[in-house]
């Protein structure tokens, strides 16, 4: 089953490919960003900013922890670096140069980890970031963004430019579900509602929102009416939004493409047991690597299925 | 420019030199902990850069886009720099007696979000000469005439993203950017010839591309030549191995072992090294 199916929604393009665009987009806009790049531009769809703007992108290589403290040199002299890699290489292989070069010293370098999740498939977990969002979340003063769709991203990355301050912004590789054909109201830390029940809430980022858009639909049809919250901000977390959800429909769910521990579900309910304590279940890959696949094949394996959601839509109401 | 800096004669620099030195045995020993053996082998680096006329900055707009700018990558050096700094006017020379103190901006390793004039927050070694690159970069694309210099220390050379940034500097041909090795010989646990031998830096940092000098970085006159060198040169980076002992200047540099690293001198000893000096 394709993500999405179930509740009707279109394919859309990849998270990558609408940062990519939305970046050369707004190029001329942002004349002080500048991108740093790991030899991955391809993949990370930088290349584009890159053809566009020569003198303001540097390849330097496959060398992570240099390419990240670049970044951290070229924001104290007043540029917005945009350092893209995939997730995995740019969180674990440069956290030390992430914390010294730039959240220490709270320098505007705007990071972007694409190929996150296990949804890149074929190539397998040594490419699959799933520890990126707990690694990201963990640098006071970060702030973690993973859109849902393309016109979210198109959104969050101009979002990015605009915010002082170090950001992470995370994007898969495969294309994904329509969430905003219309449009995205992309604020930083501000939950978007995308449907609105009072027997439990899902509370989703990433790819996870359209399967979770799925998840309602079948509860629907079950009788179970749920809020969906796409929790496009993992830092800072829209405490309000989860308070009021955890007040007025008792039980909360929260699936994200991630490793258990440190991502959204660890955050969100941190804040429900410090705001309205209620009870949550977590849909993630489990504390386990994955393995090559295909993406549907490996989503499904790894638990990260609308049917899973249901199922753990059903046993936090029944906690 | 520190204006009247460009004034002083070779005298009054090395005069300066042991004006440093008797800082860094002063407030290590008065903070109980840091490293002043670290720090004084960079005494004539720093010396020329801030007082010698070699690096234009201001004291009082420390953020001048046009600065140059020095970056400790060896952040543990740092009594050296905010000696330098104190002494140039960034701020007032009784504040270097709250080295390492609870509400002091002068931490134990630079932090350039609370003291004017550091340029780069270091102590995880490795990253200064990547982040001189970012500031090279910058500078070039906005077409600032302006000078990168990052001080990297011989064990700190071990760190493999050293030597991602040598050959990142060749690739973009930065003419606008010197290292300055301060080859003390001595890493933590004992000689970088002992724990990880990299010599000789010199031809290692030449078949990367750049223009390398090779001095006595404790004989001020040849530190101020090399450097004059470095800045002569603006088509490639520049490397100068300075060739320093750990401690110069005072008794630390006779205490030739291992535990010397990262150790203040008590009391009377500081009074005793500081004595030798004037």
């Amino acid at each position: 089953m394709k993500i999405g199916q179930v509740s009707g929604l279109k394919l859309g393009k990849a998270t990558r490919d609408a940062f990519g665009a939305a970046l050369v987009e707004l190029g001329e806009q942002f004349p002080e960003v500048v991108v740093v790049d790991g030899d991955v531009g391809n993949s990370t769809r930088t290349e584009k900013f890159a053809k566009k703007f020569p003198d303001r992108a540097f390849n330097v290589g496959i060398a992570e922890s240099n390419m990240v403290s670049i970044a951290g040199g070229l924001a104290a002299c007043g540029k917005t670096p945009v350092v893209a890699s995939f997730a995995c290489f740019l969180l674990c292989n440069a956290y030390d140069q992430i914390r010294m070069s730039v959240a220490f010293p709270r320098l505007n370098v705007k990071l972007v980890g694409s190929h996150a999740g296990i949804s890149i498939g074929e190539d397998g977990p040594s490419q699959m970031g799933i520890e990126d969002v707990a690694l990201a979340c963990s640098f006071p003063g970060m702030t973690v963004m993973v859109p849902a769709d393309a016109a979210a991203t198109a959104k969050a990355t101009e979002a990015m430019l605009r915010h002082q301050g170090p950001t992470y912004l995370r994007l898969g590789r495969a294309a994904v579900p329509e969430i905003y054909p219309n449009g995205c109201d992309f604020q930083i830390g501000k939950a978007i509602q995308l449907r609105d029940g009072s027997d439990a809430t899902i509370i989703a980022n990433g790819l996870m929102v359209a399967v979770a858009l799925d998840a309602a639909k079948l509860l629907a049809d079950q009788g179970i009416q749920v809020r969906v919250l796409d929790m496009h901000t993992v830092k800072p977390i829209d405490r309000d939004a989860i308070a009021k959800a955890a007040r007025e429909t008792g039980a909360i769910v929260v699936a994200e493409e991630h490793a258990p521990y440190g991502g959204l579900g660890s955050v969100v309910a941190t804040t429900v047991t410090q705001t309205v304590p209620v009870p949550v279940e977590l849909v993630n890959i489990g504390d386990r690597y994955a393995e090559s696949g295909d993406p549907d094949g490996l989503l499904e394996k790894y638990g990260l299925s609308a049917e899973a959601i249901v199922r753990a839509v059903q046993n936090v109401r029944q906690t | 420019m520190s204006e009247a800096a460009n004034e002083l004669s070779i005298d009054q620099l090395k005069e300066k030199a042991k004006v440093l030195r008797r800082h860094i045995v002063r407030m290590t020993t008065e903070a109980g902990s840091g490293h002043p053996s670290s720090s004084l082998s960079a005494v004539e680096v720093v010396t020329a850069l801030f007082f010698g006329g070699l690096m234009r900055h201001d004291p009082n707009n420390p953020t001048w886009p046009d600065r140059d700018r020095f970056i400790l990558s060896k952040g543990h050096a740092v009594p050296v720099l905010y000696a330098a700094l104190a002494e140039a006017g960034y701020f007032p020379v009784d504040d270097l007696m709250t080295l390492r103190k609870l509400g002091s901006p002068l931490e134990g390793h630079p932090n350039m979000t609370r003291l004017p004039g550091i340029e780069a927050s270091t102590g995880s070694l490795g990253q200064g000469l990547s982040i001189g690159i970012g500031h090279a970069l910058a500078c070039r694309l906005d077409g600032r005439d302006a000078r990168v210099f990052v001080m990297i220390g011989d064990g700190e050379m071990d760190e493999g993203q050293v030597w991602e940034a040598f050959a990142a500097a060749h690739k973009y041909q930065l003419g606008n950017l010197t290292a300055v090795i301060d080859q003390n010989g001595f890493q933590q646990t004992g000689a970088t010839k002992d724990v990880l031998d990299l010599t000789p830096l010199e031809n290692k940092i030449e078949a990367f591309g750049w223009h390398v000098q090779s001095v006595d970085g404790n004989d001020l006159e040849v530190v101020l030549e090399a450097l004059r060198t470095a800045r002569s040169i603006t088509d490639r980076p520049t490397a100068i191995v300075c060739r320093t002992r750990k401690g110069a200047g005072t008794v630390l540099e006779e205490q030739g072992d291992v535990n010397f690293h990262g150790k203040p001198l008590p009391p009377d000893a500081a009074e005793k090294a500081l004595s030798l000096l004037v």
